[in-house]
């Protein structure tokens, strides 16, 4: 099985001063490339810290996280930068696009930071753009847009550079059931392939039949990986 | 990244309005009140500007400012006229005088005598007749406020404008026929008294008889001759006090500095709006920094640098910082051209620009810094949270 993350006893703990929070306590757990893994698990058990740590946004205190082949406590800042800009597509809950840009500038953003040249960035944006239905409305600011087409916005920005790793909290959460269902499909038909692995937090039972493998959470535990189907 | 630097700065017109708009106030009271006190205190010294042609001036060494005036004895004019390095010295009255108006009232005025033969030293710009004029037997020149206020005519409707002093009407000064010749414009000074120009002798009847009636030597200096060796050569051969125009002017303005309320109070007004101006300034950037934090922690998460975030920031800040500074001095330019021709002081050299300018800047840059501070302390983490 070639290996997109490989976390050997990953241990987060915030301090926030007056209280020490222990988010992620001795996490196990291998992602194969390719693979759309579902993290699950109550509120609070530290779903979205495992993610951030995976995503390279941010660093465990104890454990061993590879990712991609990358040890990342390791890297240097900058160079750990670099790593996120080239290898690691977000999509958020809350769509995080920036609201002043219109659809295919906030696409071309990864491709900008990765240095393209801005004409070709928005170019490109424009053709993913029309992979996820949205050609027609690429001049489109977000407000302009519905919960469900801001997602496909922030899914073609999340694909736009070809990432190798693609991380999802709650992507599903904001939207009704049919949208959602409907955001999962996109994201399992275009954005998964064999050279590329989706880790998706959710607490949405209803698209836990898209994942391949189900990591179920508590209390900065993995309590149980299974396959879905 | 710059481009969407600005689109996230203009993207929200409402804000963008808001943050332009602030310091536009902000360079707007940080010119327009200095703007004042400059031209305020500039007129502690515009006697000095208006007589214009000397280079310096020699007085009584205990002579504080222009108006404080210790007279000398006329000898002293040879013995300056006697100084290598001398071009020409001419002597000056200056001197506060009772004229009696044609209607019995009495009026104090500000008489100034100019040496008879080549009149140096009169008013700078003449309204009506010539400065020659003042050759004509009885001749004054009257500035032109005190001619349509303090000298003219009551009106003949109760409560109405006075009718303002002509060419050709006469006062009386000590008992000594005036007739006008001339009206001028002097740039207005502290005293609000009238002025009237007049020959030297004509002047010296004028004042009550007295030993010592010579007010200055203005001397302009041979072609070459450095100032400040003339000064100190002046003052050594006749202990007197010499000073360039420039001195001078820093005496008399120094004096009104050190010795009258209008420093400390016009500075705090200064200082006020210039604290208010950088609340205002900062308070609004660094808040519009603050609401866009989240847009800046996709954009780390997503891979940009600190530095990218900075030089993004930093343009925003230069961006609306610009655009308000020139609106905020555009609108105080456009105040003075109003206010032009009224009694308010109000002069905007280039310093104050640059002050001002250095001003805005500051604001912006440390705005622009804590907001920075913010963004590279920034967690990227927070992408997630919601
Ligand atoms: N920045 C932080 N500072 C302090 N404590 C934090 C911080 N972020 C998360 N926590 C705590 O760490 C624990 C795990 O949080 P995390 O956000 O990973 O949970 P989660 O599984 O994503 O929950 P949810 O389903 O509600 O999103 C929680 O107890 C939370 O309160
Ligand atoms: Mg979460």
């Amino acid at each position: 099985m070639n290996l997109a993350v490989r976390c050997q006893n990953v241990v987060k703990v915030y301090d926030t001063g007056e209280q020490k929070v222990t988010a992620l306590n001795g996490i196990n757990l291998d992602i194969a490339m390719g693979e759309l893994m579902m993290l699950v698990g109550p509120s609070g058990c530290g779903k979205t810290t495992l993610i951030s740590v995976i995503a390279g946004i941010l660093d465990q205190d104890d454990g061993r996280c590879e990712v991609l082949g990358e040890n990342l406590i390791d890297m240097r800042s900058k160079d750990k930068l670099d790593f996120r800009a080239r290898n690691v597509g977000f999509v958020f809950q809350a769509f995080n696009l920036l609201p002043s840009l219109n659809a295919a500038e906030n696409v071309s953003i990864p491709l900008i930071i990765n240095g393209v040249k801005r004409a070709e960035a928005e170019h490109k944006a424009i053709d993913v753009l029309e992979h996820v239905g949205l050609g027609e409305r690429w001049q489109s600011l977000p407000s302009q847009l519905s919960g469900g087409q801001q997602q496909r916005v922030a899914i073609a920005r999340a694909l736009v550079h070809s990432p190798r790793l693609i991380v999802c909290d709650e992507p599903t959460s904001a939207l009704d059931h049919e949208t959602g269902h409907n955001v999962m499909t996109l994201l399992k038909d275009i954005a998964l392939h064999k050279d590329r692995t989706l880790v998706i937090v959710t607490h949405d039972a209803r698209i836990f039949g898209f994942a391949d493998r189900i990591a179920e959470m508590d209390d900065g535990h993995i309590i149980k990986v299974k396959g879905a189907k | 990244m710059n481009h969407i630097a600005l689109k996230m700065l203009m993207g929200d017109k409402g804000k963008y309005m808001g943050i332009v708009m602030g310091l536009t106030f902000a360079s707007l009271i940080m010119t327009q009140q200095p703007a004042i006190f400059i031209g305020l205190m500039s007129r502690s010294y515009s006697f000095i500007t208006d007589v214009g042609l000397s280079d310096i001036w020699v007085m009584d060494p205990k002579v504080q400012f222009v108006d404080d005036i210790k007279p000398l004895q006329d000898t002293e004019l040879y013995r300056v006229r006697g100084i290598s390095g001398v071009e020409w010295a001419m002597p000056m009255y200056k001197g506060l005088l009772k004229a009696r108006l044609f209607d019995g009232r009495f009026q104090t005025c500000n008489v100034v005598g100019l040496d008879d033969a080549t009149l140096i030293g009169g008013p700078p710009v003449m309204l009506e007749g010539k400065i020659d004029d003042l050759r004509r037997s009885d001749g004054v020149i009257v500035d032109i406020d005190g001619a349509r206020d303090k000298l003219g005519k009551p009106s003949s409707a109760p409560g109405g404008k006075p009718i303002p002093l002509k060419v050709g009407d006469s006062l009386e000064l000590n008992d000594r026929r005036a007739i006008v010749v001339g009206i001028a414009k002097i740039t207005r000074t502290f005293q609000s008294q009238p002025v009237i120009y007049t020959t030297y002798s004509r002047a010296t009847s004028y004042a009550p008889r007295e030993r010592k009636l010579l007010s200055f030597v203005l001397v302009k200096a041979k072609k070459g001759q450095d100032l400040n060796e003339l000064t100190r050569r002046i003052s050594e051969t006749t202990g007197l006090a010499a000073y360039t125009q420039a001195e001078f002017m820093t005496l008399t303005y120094e004096y009104f500095m050190d010795n009258t309320g209008i420093p400390i109070n016009f500075g705090i007004s200064v200082l006020l709006g210039f604290i208010v101006g950088a609340a205002i300034a900062g308070q609004t950037f660094y808040s519009f920094t603050l609401e866009n934090l989240r847009q800046f922690g996709v954009l780390k998460a997503m891979g940009t640098g600190n530095w990218t975030l900075l030089r993004m920031i930093l343009l925003q800040a230069v961006l609306v910082g610009s655009i308000g500074y020139g609106l905020g001095v555009g609108l105080t330019a456009i105040f003075g051209f109003a206010m032009r021709n009224t009694i308010l002081a109000f002069k905007f050299p280039w310093q104050l620009l640059m002050f001002s300018g250095a001003g805005v800047s500051l604001i912006c840059v440390f705005a622009a810094l804590i907001s920075i501070f913010k963004v590279i302390r920034l967690e990227p983490a927070i992408v997630f949270k919601g």
